[in-house]
């Protein structure tokens, strides 16, 4: 006998089907997130001063400094506030690229970041 | 090496080039000592000088309110040492010239700290900004806001006092990748103009925060286009240049030009080249304040050199 489904099954139907979109959309937004890659401001430099990322990756810089810093794109694209001791910045590089930054109060520190597709 | 700590008498013996029609007004190097563990630079001749200075103003840096780590948790407390230090001078200073990082981090909250322990002082300050003061959104507005009336650009400005032609650069702002400190091409303009006018004997003193010579290049410790603004200088017979930035006392006199950076009230930092990097250097507690300190200049009488004798704190402590 055909049971013809309930309105209220169809929605759960579609619930789930969004949960499992969900499910797999997670992970990926996660991992942008948690990959990250770790650089920090030591000794009035940037360590390490070339790092390769690929597009819609992101770096985040720890000031180990006793002395503020910032991380400022040559071209403007991007700018942090001053960097206390302790302090980060986390910046997303979207398109494909190579990022030239430095130091604003200290501007013979300078770094890149390669971003790959 | 010599080139940039020129510490010798002999470097005052700028006659020999023969480039001076007027020697009213000059710098001299800087005389190095050390007593009791404590290093102090004083100027050969200091003995004249505090005899009978006509004119006199003092040079304070580097208050960095607002710095809090292990090379000086307290710079409040060396501040106000700094100018009870002043106020003790048998001659009190016509005014006084803040040569910048006033803050740590250009907070008002550290502006008004700042202000309210140098109001202390009672005497007239004139501010230039250091790049420590320049972080605010507003890339330096703060400053301007509190210290920009009657300045130009940046905060640029000039005056006279007592027979002297006082020009105030600011060489932290808008500072490109790679480089060292900036003035900019309106600045210089700007100055070429302003001397324009002035006699070649007239007596000139420049200041700004960062080193207007190549103290130290891999330390960007120098301004990236100083050359083309002091070219607006050269016929001057007397060039004084005084800077801070680099906590410590550095001098070098080339031809009519003499140049001096000036001790912090706050911290010091190493030598240039020494150890890895130029920052705060902690030393033991009690020989802090033997490394930070304030300046005293004095214009003693035509035909004497400027007398600029730098303190340290550890004197009145």
């Amino acid at each position: 006998m055909f049971v013809r489904p309930s309105p209220r099954a169809l929605y759960l139907v579609a619930g789930f089907m969004l949960m499992a979109a969900a499910v797999v959309q997670a992970p990926r937004a996660a991992r942008a997130a948690e990959a990250a890659i770790p650089a920090r401001i030591v000794n009035f430099a940037f360590a390490p001063p070339t790092l390769t990322v690929h597009a819609g990756g992101a770096v985040t810089w720890t000031n180990a400094d006793d002395e503020p810093h910032t991380v400022v794109a040559d071209d403007g694209a991007f700018k942090s506030h001053a960097l206390d001791t302790g302090d980060a910045f986390t910046q997303v590089f979207a398109k494909p690229g190579v990022y030239a930054y430095h130091c604003s109060l200290h501007p013979y520190m300078v770094g890149k970041i390669v971003v790959q597709r | 090496m010599a080139d940039r700590t020129a510490h010798s008498p002999d470097d005052t013996d700028i006659g020999r080039r023969g480039m001076l029609k007027c020697m009213a007004w000059a710098g001299t190097g800087v005389l190095w000592t050390v007593s009791g563990g404590v290093a102090q630079s004083v100027l050969v001749g200091e003995a004249r000088a505090s005899s009978a200075a006509a004119f006199s103003f003092v040079q304070i840096s580097d208050t960095h309110i607002g710095f809090n780590k292990a090379a000086n948790p307290d710079p409040i407390a060396t501040l106000h040492a700094a100018i009870a230090q002043v106020k003790a001078l048998p001659q009190q200073p016509a005014f006084v010239l803040h040569t910048g990082d006033i803050t740590h981090l250009s907070t008002a909250e550290q502006f008004d700290t700042a202000d309210q322990a140098l109001k202390d002082l009672g005497l007239p300050i004139f501010h230039v900004p250091g790049e420590h003061d320049t972080l605010d959104d507003g890339n330096g507005k703060l400053f301007l806001e509190r210290y920009g009336a009657g300045t130009k650009g940046t905060g640029w400005y000039s005056f006279d006092k007592g027979g002297v032609h006082f020009i105030a650069l600011v060489n932290v702002v808008g500072l490109q990748g790679g480089g060292s400190g900036q003035l900019g091409d309106d600045q210089i303009a700007w100055l070429a103009d302003d001397v324009a006018h002035l006699s070649s004997s007239t007596p000139i003193v420049v200041f700004a925060h960062m080193p207007l010579w190549d103290v130290y290049a891999p330390w960007g410790w120098g301004t990236s286009d100083a050359a083309p603004a002091l070219a607006h200088l050269a016929r001057f017979g007397s060039v004084t240049v005084l800077n801070g930035h680099i906590h410590q006392v550095i001098s070098k006199v080339e031809g009519s030009l003499a140049f001096h950076t000036a001790r912090s009230t706050a911290y010091p930092q190493p030598a240039p080249g020494v150890g890895p990097a130029p920052g705060p250097l902690t030393v033991p507690a009690d020989q802090l304040r033997g490394v930070l300190g304030v300046r005293d200049v004095r214009l003693v009488e035509k035909n004497t050199p400027l007398a600029i004798v730098d303190q340290s704190l550890a004197a009145s402590a």
